[in-house]
């Protein structure tokens, strides 16, 4: 039973927003709404500057405020893949997976009137294809597979580089793992 | 010319697909056709192509379900992309789609301008646009008929032109951006350094950033090549007064003052020679004028650096040493858009000079010698008509390179000197947006007697055009196969995912039918272009079947990037030598070892006006693109944040910038940033858009080209250097 996680190496990001484009276009997303968003972080006073670009997206939690909150069982972990789902013919649009999501991923579709959000692309994994981000990330920065595997990109990736998970005091327990938080390398 | 791909899953068929149909019915036809083909009920292709939403033109495919393109996902085999697409790359989708596309051809009916158009057929069209040639080739000779082009398009205009008899073609690409860079090499090794730069990074210890901002200029395998390099713990110095994503990762960031990189480059000259730091043996067997060189160097001390560029003396100093001490395993980036101040050949030569003496061309981590191979050149099937008139799209520049001076056509317009020039084709650019100072152009423009845009977009100047014909996008027709020319040969094609959408024509069909309404049909033997595609690849010995199926096509395997024993670099000049002492220029009386000229400076209260990229658009032409528009839609102004708090300006304000000569910019909204400098402002090219047909660029941002009114022509080249205005910001009120 794979364990697919994402890691996020930050060093490698430029925030080119591919990974958006390739989301939006790959899952449909409605306008002005977004699974993945790239944050850009600047600290420090002219010229001793530091800045971030972290990719954020839902980070598929092993302990999932989203899902214990739902009140129709619409958003569910899947057993097989780790990933956090939600079952559309479920979902109500009651908005409490919003509120209990400490991420700020999840939307509702405006033409559907449900909750959508980031399925690591499900779809593609299933057919044995990586996420459409992943699949794009010019720099490489969006790592995806199997962190069961030791010879998985992510399971390398997070051998060698140590690694960080956001809002860990909230306990969930993410599936994203960032290396180099701040993006200026020693 | 297709792959079938098998529907992922192949079950719920009769009633319970038609319940599930009506329940989809709601949904947006991608997201139907993608669950339809889900249920099998439909399958989907992939059609290998390449892309165009800018130049770097990597390959990729585009996912197609009942005549509609779902998707486009990037090629592995594309040296161009390594299967990865940007976001433009994945917004081909946005220009495909864009409900305010060019959809049928339009002829003028108010005044050049004024946007009033009639519909046309493209019968009447084209007959129009062929008796409008024929009047000026017949009145003033075909010479006065000039083309403005870039990219795919110009394969098939380029061609006709010729054939109809004028030479005069010009590329901003050349005389606004990189053409210097293109002059220099040719000067100092006589090879270019290639598009994409054969800069070896993945394999750098240390890469210099000097006015290139990686990562914002978003060419996807050098950006990935970028990363790899920051992975593999090189050190970046980037060089630019703004605080750039490249910047944000490198290990040292010189804020230089803008206008001062000359005093940079030619301090760590200065340091390297001065140090014994450059690699002798290599300068001894590999380079030319080497002693001139000793010398003419002396002045330029770091401390005289120093208060040129505003950089600490020893910061100069550290970084000269970084970059020997790791030489040759260093990559100079000699940048993309170097039209700066016009001493651009000048300053470019400084890079190639320094990256000859640290003995990095054709050493790992610095510069690969690309592939030997070659493709055969494939004859026009007529020899073209030798032109009566000397071509005047050079000027009277003495180092013009391959591209023609946009800016020399553009006078010779105004003036009609040495002759007049009459008619201009624009197909693939944007004038008004690429050249400098917008009176000139519009002037040049008033004095033609005709002007035929080609494009897919109502851009700017597009819509000043007497007759528009509406190109197909390049997902939708084919063009010429592209030579990739790296570490090895590949050849990449270009095929139609679906049918032109609309009454939109490929441009090799337009070239064509104006070809044989001008009387050139000798030129056009075949009757598509796919026939004439499978002629190339019979030339080039190049399996035709299986580059439809694959997209890319690996010519040559075979390659040595680097110097050793059986390869030799080849530098095409006459010394056979890198001429680091130019008697070439010396002969035309320009310093044969560039020399610093001190550059004009703002005055306290203004600003540079500097410009660049957002790595989500192409120039001015993807601001209008739905997916692009949602992600970046207007251009902001930076400025530093200590002066905007001077201002009395914050983040989200909008001003209007004025330049030195009273022009006033549409609103742009500030930046308040401590990313940039206190002397300059920035900005992304490419916004502001004037066009009413663009319903979401229109009047959104400020566009830099209309306060760009002065430009230093480099008297090598005949650029434009543009970096040299000097504006406010008034806050609106």
């Amino acid at each position: 039973m794979p364990n697919y996680v994402m890691v996020v190496d930050q060093r490698r990001c430029v925030g080119c927003m591919a990974c958006i484009a390739a989301c939006k276009a790959e899952n449909e997303v409605p306008p002005a709404h977004f699974r993945t968003r790239v944050i850009e972080k600047v600290e420090g006073k002219f010229p001793e500057l530091r800045m971030e670009h972290r990719s954020e997206l839902c980070m598929h939690c092993d302990n999932p405020p989203c899902v214990y909150n739902c009140p129709t069982r619409a958003s569910y972990k899947d057993d097989e893949t780790g990933m956090v789902l939600l079952d559309p013919d479920r979902c109500v649009g009651c908005k409490a997976c919003i509120a209990a999501c400490p991420y700020d991923v999840r939307y509702t579709n405006p033409k559907t009137g449900v909750v959508d959000k980031c399925t690591f692309c499900s779809h593609r994994v299933v057919a044995g294809q990586q996420p459409a981000c992943a699949t794009t990330c010019v720099g490489q920065s969006r790592i995806f597979g199997d962190l069961d595997d030791p010879n998985s990109d992510v399971s390398r990736a997070l051998a060698k580089n140590p690694s960080e998970t956001l809002l860990k005091s909230a306990g969930t327990e993410p599936r994203v793992f960032y290396i180099n938080k701040f993006g200026t390398p020693k | 010319m297709v792959n079938k791909v098998c529907s992922r899953r192949n079950f719920l068929k009769g009633s319970a697909a038609a319940t599930a149909g009506l329940a989809a019915i709601s949904l947006s036809p991608d997201k139907f056709l993608v669950w339809a083909e889900e249920q099998g009920m439909v399958e989907s292709t992939l059609v290998p192509t390449y892309c165009e939403m800018c130049f770097w033109k990597c390959g990729g495919f585009a996912k197609v379900i009942n005549g509609r393109v779902v998707k486009l996902e990037g090629n592995k085999l594309h040296p161009h992309c390594y299967g990865r697409l940007c976001a433009r790359g994945n917004g081909g989708l946005g220009l495909l789609y864009d409900p305010d596309r060019l959809k049928t051809p339009l002829i003028r009916t108010g005044e050049r301008g004024d946007g009033q158009y009639r519909e046309a057929s493209w019968d009447e069209a084209l007959g129009l646009v062929a008796e409008k040639m024929t009047a000026i080739k017949e009145k003033y000779g075909p010479e006065s008929v000039a083309l403005f082009t870039h990219g795919s398009p110009t394969a098939h205009f380029f061609p006709l032109l010729k054939a109809f008899g004028s030479p005069n073609v010009a590329m901003p690409s050349a005389a606004q951006c990189r053409g210097p860079r293109v002059v220099a090499y040719d000067l100092t090794t006589g090879v270019d350094i290639g598009s994409p730069e054969r800069l070896d990074m993945v394999n750098s210890k240390v890469v210099v950033l000097i006015g290139s901002h990686l990562g914002e200029n978003m060419h996807s395998s050098q950006v990935h090549d970028f990363t790899e390099a920051i992975a593999n713990g090189a050190k970046f110095i980037v060089v630019d007064p703004r605080f750039s994503t490249a910047a944000g990762k490198a290990h040292t960031w010189l804020p230089i003052r803008p206008a001062t990189d000359m005093a940079l480059l030619l301090s760590w000259i200065h340091i390297i020679l001065k140090e014994g730091w450059y690699d002798k043996e290599y300068v001894a067997k590999y380079t030319n004028g080497f002693e001139d060189m000793l010398g003419e160097f002396d002045e330029y001390t770091p401390e005289w650096a120093a208060k040129e560029t505003d950089l600490p003396a020893e910061q100069i100093y550290e970084t000269a040493r970084l970059i020997a001490k790791n030489s040759p395993a260093v990559a100079i980036h000699p940048g993309r858009h170097v039209t700066w101040d016009g001493q651009d050949v000048q300053r470019l030569r400084a890079i190639i000079i320094l990256q000859a003496i640290l003995g990095t061309w054709g050493r790992k981590g610095g510069i690969y010698l690309p592939t030997k191979a070659k493709l055969p050149s494939v004859p026009p099937p007529k020899a073209y008509p030798k032109p009566t008139q000397k071509s005047l799209r050079n000027g009277d520049y003495p180092f013009p390179g391959y591209a023609g001076v946009t800016n020399a056509v553009r006078e010779s317009t105004i003036t009609e000197k040495p002759y007049p020039v009459k008619g201009w084709i624009i197909s693939g650019v944007n004038p008004m947006a690429a050249l400098p100072n917008q009176d000139e152009t519009r002037k040049a423009i008033d004095n033609l007697d005709f002007l035929l845009a080609i494009d897919v977009m109502p851009m700017g100047t597009t819509m000043m055009a007497d007759v528009i014909l509406p190109e197909c996008s390049y997902l939708e027709r084919h063009d010429a196969i592209t030579p990739l020319v790296g570490r090895d040969l590949r050849v990449a094609i270009r095929q139609p995912a679906i049918e032109p959408m609309y009454d939109s024509k490929p441009a090799w069909w337009i070239a064509r039918e104006l070809g044989l309404r001008l009387g050139l049909e000798d030129y056009y033997p075949w009757e598509t272009y796919e026939e004439k595609l499978e002629e190339d690849c019979l030339v080039w010995d190049v399996d035709f079947d299986q580059l439809k199926k694959d997209g890319v096509v690996i010519v040559s395997d075979t390659t040595n990037p680097y110097i050793g024993p059986g390869n030799e670099p080849v530098f095409k000049t006459d010394s056979k030598k890198i001429e680091l002492y130019s008697e070439a220029l010396e002969m035309e009386d320009f310093d044969p070892l560039p020399r610093y000229k001190r550059n004009e400076q703002p005055s306290a209260g203004e600003f540079r006006l500097l410009y660049g990229r957002s790595p989500v658009h192409t120039f001015s032409r993807t601001a209008n693109n739905p997916v692009l528009n949602e992600l970046y839609s207007e251009n902001e102004v930076w400025v530093n944040a200590e002066k905007a708090r001077a201002l009395g300006l914050k983040s989200g304000d909008y001003v209007k910038v004025v330049n030195q000569d009273g022009v006033r910019s549409n609103r742009i909204k500030v930046k308040a940033t401590e990313r940039i400098r206190q002397d300059c402002v920035y900005m992304v090219h490419g916004f502001g858009h004037t066009s009413k047909r663009l319903s979401r660029a229109y009047l959104k941002g400020a566009d830099d080209q209309q306060l760009t009114t002065k430009y230093k022509v480099d008297p090598i080249s005949g650029a434009t250097g543009m970096r040299v205005n000097f504006v406010k910001l008034v806050k609106e009120s």
